[in-house]
């Protein structure tokens, strides 16, 4: 066997690795210019149809409404139920978390509480939170604690479901080098199963959060007052019940607004420090 | 004394609601410093063995004694380099995931865990990559942070099953051949498992011979004489066919263990 040994290659003439793209694909590339391009044309689209209807008791305009929507920030209207609402929804919210965290940690470590999760989320899980708040009123009255009832049904059953599944989903070479360090109980689950299973927790408590937020809203157009401060829920429903419409539609605004911000700037933002830098998610 | 003693070791697997032997009263023994493979066909329980040795499959039969004291449950004490790239938990740099198990088992503090990775960690030649997330390496490098993170631990045993199969003929050359340099310079004590017959001459001191449904061992070789150097000479190939007779063709009498 002879071996011809080739020289190599020419060097390429001096070429830049990697142009610049023009401004305008980068742009485009932006999924936040996109997204705020669509909205404007959903903006443009709403204007025109309520000019057409021309009725501001039915449909008030893109303009009424952001006209209504800073009057409410300016006078502090909106703030302050905003404000409420949210701090309801984060204990609610939190304390969700953390049953669902218990109740997914007991179902890891026994069988009958791997048992019981299924049996639960599959009994609670199709059930309406607004569909408990009769019940809750009865229990808890007219007040925040019913609330945080409903939320804490909202959140937990969704969450739990997606973060057992997630831990079923661990690789077991995973598990093994976890055991093999020694790591047992809630050491083995923190350190082990909870960043592993990281994305279906975090799409997880997303679904959680939107089912919380709505439910809040709901249960808030429903009696919202507590101690005579209502949330964004009950500034809605009070605004119609004075047929101030387009602060209906302000209110419904800061809602949305509200979500999309959580969504955007928490959730984006926890994603993108975690499972996307891993690798694990795109 | 032998550093590990498996004596008799039965080992049983419940598939479809039947009970079924993956390893029948199997025997071997690994000194200090000695590396010692488990080499057989699929089937043959090599793998189990390896896992009753971790400490993950518990005995139905004989006893496994680390250091003479029964080995129940796994620990840091025998730490498992496996074939899938999963073990290394993705969202730990590579400095992170070496001294990972010397945080975990709480055998070393904060400093000195990451000193021990460093060193480790230069030793496999990943200095440069350090700071990466797993995602970002190539099979090989995966391999070679597995094998730092069990070196960093210094554990009793080092246990590895079939850790370059998953990799390319060319890449798991050079993996047994690093593998080899480290023996040398850090020489640890080592239970290999593999189904390459080269790979079981390459790596090991010595050759435990299994067979198929249930494992038992067939026969044990010395294979001091062999290494990557002699992979060509004819004695190697000598050895290799005459493995190769032993594992495929009926056993001639006396020799079946």
């Amino acid at each position: 066997m002879s071996i011809v040994w080739k020289a190599a290659a020419p060097v390429a003439p001096a070429e830049p690795a990697a142009l610049p793209l023009p401004l305008a694909q980068r742009l485009w590339d932006s999924a936040f210019v996109r997204k705020a391009l669509l909205l404007a044309l959903l903006a443009l689209g709403w204007e025109a149809l309520a000019r057409w209807t021309d009725n501001d008791l039915l449909l008030p305009g893109f303009v009424a409404t952001a006209k209504a929507f800073v009057d409410g920030l300016q006078n502090g209207e909106l703030p302050t139920r905003a404000g409420l609402s949210v701090w309801l929804l984060l204990q609610g919210y939190g304390l969700g978390v953390l049953a669902a965290f218990g109740l997914t940690t007991l179902a890891v470590s026994t069988r009958l509480g791997r048992d019981l999760l299924s049996l639960l989320t599959a009994m609670f899980n199709p059930l309406p939170a607004i569909a408990l708040l009769p019940l809750a009123l009865l229990w808890f009255g007219l007040g925040s604690k019913s609330l945080l009832f409903v939320l804490v049904h909202s959140v937990l059953w969704p969450l739990a479901l997606a973060t057992f599944a997630g831990f079923q989903g661990v690789p077991e070479v995973l598990r093994m080098a976890g055991r093999n360090y020694g790591l047992t109980g809630l050491r083995y689950v923190l350190q082990i199963l909870v960043p592993a299973a990281l994305p279906s927790i975090l799409s997880g408590l997303k679904i959680g959060w939107a089912f919380a937020w709505r439910t809040l809203i709901a249960a808030e157009l429903v009696f919202g007052a507590t101690s005579g401060q209502g949330g964004l829920g009950w500034y809605v429903f009070q605004n119609r019940n004075e047929l101030y419409t387009d602060r209906v539609f302000a209110g419904l605004a800061c809602v949305i607004l509200i979500g999309l911000a959580i969504e955007h700037l928490v959730f984006d933002t926890l994603e993108r420090v975690t499972v996307r830098r891993w690798g694990v998610q795109r | 004394m032998p550093l590990l003693d498996v004596h008799a070791l039965t080992l049983d697997y419940v598939a479809e609601r039947r009970r079924v032997r993956a390893t029948d009263q199997v025997s071997f023994s690994l000194d200090d410093g000695e590396r010692l493979v488990l080499l057989g066909p699929s089937g043959c329980g090599k793998s189990s063995l390896l896992k009753a040795v971790a400490g993950f499959v518990k005995p139905s039969g004989g006893r496994i004694l680390l250091d003479g004291e029964g080995v129940d449950g796994p620990g840091p004490d025998r730490i498992v380099v496996f074939q899938e790239y999963d073990q290394l938990p993705p969202w730990k740099t590579v400095r992170e995931n070496v001294a990972f198990p010397l945080l975990a088992s709480r055998r070393a503090a904060k400093a000195e865990a990451f000193a021990r990775a460093d060193a480790a960690i230069e030793q496999v030649g990943l200095g440069r990559f350090a700071e990466a997330y797993p995602h970002t390496l190539s099979g090989g490098m995966k391999q070679r942070v597995a094998i730092a993170r069990a070196l960093a631990m210094r554990p009793r045993v080092l246990l590895m099953d079939e850790p370059f199969a998953a990799l390319d003929a060319l890449t798991r050359r050079r993996m047994q051949e690093e593998l080899l340099a480290l023996a040398q310079e850090v020489g640890f004590s080592l239970l290999f498992v593999t189904h390459s017959i080269e790979e079981a001459l390459v790596v090991g001191h010595r050759i435990v011979l299994l067979s198929a449904h249930p494992g038992r061992v067939r026969a044990e070789f010395d294979s001091r004489a062999f290494g990557l150097g002699g992979a060509g000479s004819s004695s190697f190939q000598a050895a290799v066919q005459q493995i190769h007779r032993l594992l495929f063709d009926e056993a001639p009498e006396g020799l079946a263990a």
